[in-house]
């Protein structure tokens, strides 16, 4: 590269941003961020959800442009206009949420972008794969259809794909969130031959003990702002602990401990008590594009919290949905108090006590266009008081809506506006407020700070252990395994729709799942 | 009875059924090729109609069927250019502007052929048939299938054309993961909007091609609403063909011998209302879909405008 | 709009709020609406002139016929009759995320069997409980019409738009086919069946030609307007229509929804057929279809799916094309002109929204 014979440092970057701020409605989603991106290094940008990653690397890729500052490639300032424009540019992205075609073959989603005239290269591009892979160590399956493979394949694929178009720069959005704990270090040694190639890699990630493995530098984020950079000369001195307490101080300011490793209160659930739901033998049977479930059994008592563990993927909504009614499941008995409730409907479960938050808070936990306070009683819709004679009370929902928006602390401008114009945080209140409205006796809460700012998850880990704390029984599944340890009396771990081990939630619950995580005996 | 099953008769039987299944051979395809790009293109019976009429006045004026074609074509793509800004640009309700385009050009060719040909009627001469020696000799057969117009054959080889422009080019597998996964292929470097609008502009020329035909070789003359639903039927042949070109001619043939049949019977005197007969291949394909209906793969994008970075 | 600047407001306070930014969304919507109708009058004004007809003069015929004419405003609401009926059957589909696209053939199925079975009735009951039991096989008819569809969509997850698009097709030929074969009378030369006499028709309104068919119609799309937006029952089917994974979340039976949906929407349009009949037609002729049925669903989408406004824009539709029908016989100008019209309608509207929203988007931003 001519760059080296550049004196300035800047010129060494591949890429770098200079005070690029990002707008999006009610949000400034990037405040002036500056990077620095190089070639030889993995990069790893750090922070939790809404800090301004995802912004971050749209404008890198193409997908977004910048409201003010510039981007600079090989010390140039240059827009990058689009994803066309960023892959030229030697740009490559592996997205969270995989950008392949499910339906075309891996060789295909590799070939999509050549010029439309032309005859897909087949053979060209099965010579290249082969020198690629052979370098990287990995094997795909050119002829398979991306829907058959499992997402840890995918995402090869996808780095793959950045491979075979001479990508210089590689950015892996929260790639680790879908893999195996094996897949994650393999991920990991992947990147470091890729670097070794003289390649330069944006790492995204929320999580501190990836980024300090595999980084070679830190930028942390937070709420939008660039807050603290770890350079490598200083990131090669530390130990782990060393980086990962500055990591913490950078994202959490002064304070030392790690914020979300609240104590956990010592509650006393009475072991004499009877199990509130008790579950037996459930088997769901797996789908096109979701496992079955085997043979899953476990009780929860009165004012118990017990976690569900696992790699995402593994039948944990599966469970849910088989609990909650929504998935017919093939064998098994649930009881909830002691009454059988597995050939009851949805409505008849929810009727006696058993409550389901989903984790797609959109998706299917409220109907977006509809207004904040209809979603309040989106399950009781025809019941008294709300209801009479089939009609609707419009007084008593807005009275009872007013009181459940003061309860939970929910902020929305009035009771009309359509609850896709809130926020993750402000709709996942009404889905509390919802759930554990009067009558709920076991809660199931599916990944409920996912997407959570961290007030918002503090708030909703709160919420969780007042419920337990009231006499619930709760299940809290979750792929976060500090958020578990932090709240869970004891912890099972799901693994291909079965449960492989319960462990008590004491002082080495930690190694003991991780190691259940990973197929080994606790 | 004799008549029924006389050579003369089959052959035309057979024949018709030919000329009535190349419209909706044209306007299936067509269709299948925006909805493989994630396109409901309800308003393929407006583009119809307009390639009907303009395929017609260019063909009336000119003197040359072929100029005809051509302008019915064009006529075709001028509304899809139409349906291409505002379903495919700027997003709007896919369904909404489909009826609005098919009712808008029902009343507006209605409209022009009243000003223009009310008075006339004028009609076009037969259209001049390309006869495949050898193959033509074959008694039955040959005047069925091999006495049509040019036009007849490039539409049945443009079946095997799509099949491999979809199976075999990287049109078409832009065009499916426009249908299937826009973003993918968006973050692949091509531009979604420009594939739909591609897409949705051939099904364009394609309807009007279809049009024209019907007006120019099927009927020889422009009347209002003539493509009577043929449009409609496009969309259900499109529909149920999977994606697959080949199975929208075998369904255009299976519709265009019960609507030969319906003339044949008329011209026998045989006396059953054609509508039994209109029936059947309605009946048919329903009845196909209660015995064998599980979930018509219908691509996943399909009706969704994209928008980009959108989730 | 202000509601959306203010980023918390107290729960005492929401009232206050939300009922002044009513008045003006009201005014609003009605801007958005008569505007870019007033903008298509003139886009297809211009379509006139390039055909040599003086707009104006058009336009002003139109209204005199459809409007003004004590015997147009009389035919004008008598028109309006099935088209409300229909107007109320595509609401509740729509509403519902059901594109029923088959009404003609339901609407055609309602009419053939009201026109079969009313005179027969009339001569063995009362002609008040004739007419409703011959209104009611309609509906049952159109309704076990739906059922296919309603039956593939619900339990296979066959996209409905294919299913009603063939079953129109297919009732428009078995109503024909009815005609000509089984309901035919034998005393006339052309196929048709047998003409319900017109002092057992629907009654007319005080001294007018207005059939009271048009009450009938109004109470239908006020009852489905208040059934959709008032009733436990109605938010059911529009959680349905907006997200029906919210609905199978929320443990509603989509699959028997969705077949009352069709049910509803079908039988209603079949009463259309019938009340077209028994008030007005008096009997089916062979190949008689109006095709109403296309020509209402973008009313309803004009009116956003709202009974009320519905109840405007059948109005206005009806108006057109009276006062198209008199305007093709007087100035020549086919009515098919009226297809235009409403067309054109439909995209300026569309567009208007859009542009709307695109400039709400930007001010918020």
């Amino acid at each position: 590269m001519s760059s080296l014979s550049s004196s300035s440092v800047a010129a060494r970057d591949i890429v770098a941003l200079e005070g690029v701020t990002k707008r999006f409605p009610g949000i400034v989603a990037n405040d002036s961020i500056d990077l620095s991106i190089r070639p030889g290094e993995v990069h790893v940008l750090l922070g939790e959800n809404g800090a301004g990653k995802s912004t971050l690397i749209g404008m890198l890729s193409g997908l977004q442009q910048p409201d003010e500052g510039r981007i600079l490639v090989d010390g140039k300032p240059t827009p990058i206009t689009s994803p066309r424009h960023a892959l030229a540019l030697g740009i490559g992205t592996v997205f969270q949420h995989m950008m392949l075609v499910p339906t075309l073959t891996v060789a295909e989603n590799l070939l999509l972008g050549g010029p439309w005239w032309q005859r897909p290269r087949t053979e060209e591009l099965a010579a290249r794969v082969a020198e690629i892979t052979s370098t990287l160590g990995i094997t795909v399956k050119l002829h398979a259809k991306i829907s058959e493979l499992s997402l840890g394949e995918q995402q090869q694929v996808e780095i793959l794909r950045a491979m075979v178009r001479n990508s210089r720069l590689l950015i892996l959005d929260e790639s680790t969130s879908m893999l195996t704990p094996t897949g994650i270090d393999e991920l990991g040694a992947l990147m470091r031959r890729l670097v070794e190639q003289g390649l330069s890699i944006v790492f995204i990630t929320h999580k501190l003990k990836e980024a300090a493995a595999f980084g070679d530098r830190i930028s942390v984020l937070k709420l939008g702002r660039k807050v603290g950079e770890i350079p490598p000369e200083r990131f090669r001195t530390l130990g782990e602990q060393e980086i990962i307490s500055e990591i913490v101080e950078l994202m959490f300011g002064q304070q030392k401990d790690d914020p979300e490793a609240v104590d956990r209160p010592i509650r006393t659930v009475r072991a004499e008590a009877a199990p509130l739901l008790q579950v037996a033998d459930l088997a769901v049977a797996p789908t096109d594009n979701a496992p079955g479930l085997s043979s899953i059994s476990f009780e929860i008592r009165p004012g118990e919290i017990l976690g569900i563990a696992g790699i995402d993927g593994n039948g944990q909504k599966q469970l849910a949905e088989a609990l909650a009614g929504q998935r017919v499941a093939t064998g098994g008995s649930v009881r909830l108090e002691g009454t059988a409730i597995e050939t009851l409907s949805v409505g008849e479960r929810r009727q006696r006590g058993l409550r389901y938050l989903t984790d797609d808070r959109l998706g299917e936990g409220t109907v977006g266009t509809f207004p904040v306070s209809i979603n309040f009683f989106l399950k009781q819709v025809g019941t008294a008081p709300f209801w009479r004679n089939g009609f609707e009370q419009r007084a008593e929902i807005d009275k009872r809506a007013a009181q459940l928006v003061r309860e939970y602390d929910v902020r929305t401008p009035s009771l009309k506006t359509p609850v896709a114009r809130l926020s993750g945080g402000n709709i996942q209140k009404v889905l509390l407020a919802r759930e554990l409205a009067e009558g709920a006796k076991v809660v199931i809460f599916n990944k409920p700070t996912y997407g959570l700012d961290l007030a918002n998850t503090l708030a909703s880990r709160q919420r969780i252990r007042d419920t337990a704390a009231r006499g619930l029984a709760v299940l809290l599944i979750s792929t976060d395994l500090e958020e578990l340890l932090s709240i869970c009396d004891r912890i099972a771990v799901i693994a291909n729709g079965a449960l492989v081990g319960t462990v008590e939630n004491v002082d080495d619950a930690r190694t003991k799942v991780g190691r259940l995580m990973i197929g080994l005996a606790a | 009875m004799n008549g029924l099953f006389s050579e003369v008769f089959l052959s035309a039987l057979l024949f018709g059924a030919i000329t009535a299944a190349i419209p909706l051979l044209l306007a299936g395809l067509g269709e299948q090729m925006s909805e493989k790009a994630g396109v409901l293109n309800i308003g393929i019976e407006g583009m119809m109609l307009a390639g009907a009429y303009l395929g017609f006045v260019g063909a009336f004026y000119s003197g040359s069927l072929w100029l005809g074609f051509l302008t019915g074509a064009a006529g075709g793509v001028a509304v899809a250019l139409i349906m291409a800004l505002l379903c495919v640009r700027i997003g709007l309700n896919q369904i909404v502007i489909g009826i609005a385009l098919t009712l808008g050009l029902e009343g507006l060719t209605a409209l022009l052929h009243h000003f223009q040909f009310s008075r006339s009627y004028p009609r076009l001469p037969a259209a001049d048939a390309t006869v495949i020696p050898l193959l033509s000799d074959i008694p039955v057969i040959g005047s069925a299938f091999f006495k049509h117009h040019l036009i007849v054959y490039l539409a049945v080889a443009l079946v095997f054309g799509m099949g491999y422009l979809y199976r075999r080019t990287q049109l078409g597998l832009n065009l499916q993961a426009a249908g299937d996964k826009p973003a993918a292929l968006d973050v692949a470097g091509i531009d979604v909007i420009k594939t739909r609008t591609i897409a949705v502009l051939t099904t364009g020329a394609l309807a009007g091609l279809g049009g024209a035909y019907l007006a120019n070789v099927g009927a020889g003359l422009f009347i209002p609403f003539i493509t009577n639903g043929a449009g409609f039927l496009g969309i259900v042949l499109a529909m149920l063909a999977r994606g697959r070109p080949i199975w929208v001619l075998f369904g255009a043939l299976l519709f265009g011998v019960c609507l030969s049949l319906t003339t044949a019977m008329q011209v026998a005197g045989i006396n059953i209302p054609t509508d039994v007969i209109q029936m059947l291949p309605f009946l048919a394909v329903m009845i196909m879909l209660v015995l064998f209906g599980r979930r018509a793969s219908l691509p996943a994008a399909l009706g969704i405008p994209y928008e980009r970075g959108a989730r | 709009m202000s509601i959306d600047t203010a980023p918390t407001v107290s729960a005492t306070a929401l009232d206050a709020t939300s009922g002044a930014a009513t008045r003006r969304d009201i005014l609003h919507r009605l801007l958005m609406t008569l505007g870019p109708i007033l903008a298509a009058l003139v886009i297809a004004g211009c379509i006139l002139l390039a055909v040599g007809v003086d707009p104006l003069a058009y336009y002003g015929y139109v209204l005199e016929k459809g409007l003004f004419s004590p015997l147009g405003i009389q035919q004008t609401l008598t028109r309006m009759a099935p088209l409300l009926f229909l107007a109320a059957g595509l609401i509740v589909a729509f509403r519902a995320g059901m594109w029923n696209l088959g009404g003609d053939g339901q609407f055609l199925l309602g009419a053939v069997t009201a026109a079969a079975s009313a005179p027969v009735f009339v001569q063995l009951m009362p002609a008040w409980l004739a007419l409703i039991c011959s209104f009611l096989i309609a509906a049952v008819v159109a309704m076990i019409w739906s059922l296919v569809p309603a039956l593939l969509r619900a339990y296979q997850g066959v996209n409905e738009i294919i299913t009603t698009l063939m079953m129109t097709f297919l009732g428009t030929s078995l109503a024909n086919v009815l005609v000509k074969l089984v309901f035919r009378d034998p005393g006339t030369t052309v196929p048709q069946t047998r003409t319900l006499p017109v002092e057992d028709r629907l009654p007319r309104l005080f001294d007018t030609t207005i059939t009271s068919g048009l009450l009938l119609g109004l109470a239908a799309i006020i009852i489905v307007h208040l059934v959709m937006t008032r009733t436990a029952f109605g938010l059911k089917l529009r959680i349905v229509g907006a997200n029906p994974r919210a609905a199978v979340h929320a443990g509603l039976g989509v699959p028997g929804l969705t077949i009352a949906v069709f049910a509803i929407s079908a039988g209603l349009v079949g009463l259309a057929g019938a009340v077209d009949i028994i008030g007005v037609q008096g009997n089916v002729r062979a190949d008689w279809n109006p095709a109403y049925g296309l020509a209402v669903i973008p009313a309803v989408f004009l009116a956003r799916m709202n009974g009320f406004a519905a109840i405007g824009f059948v109005f206005l539709l009806s108006v057109l094309s009276i006062g198209g029908e008199s305007a093709a016989r007087r100035l020549g100008v086919p009515n098919h002109f009226t297809l235009v019209l409403v067309s054109i309608v439909l995209i300026v509207l569309a567009l208007a929204e859009y542009i709307d929203h695109r400039y709400n988007q930007s001010r918020r931003a």
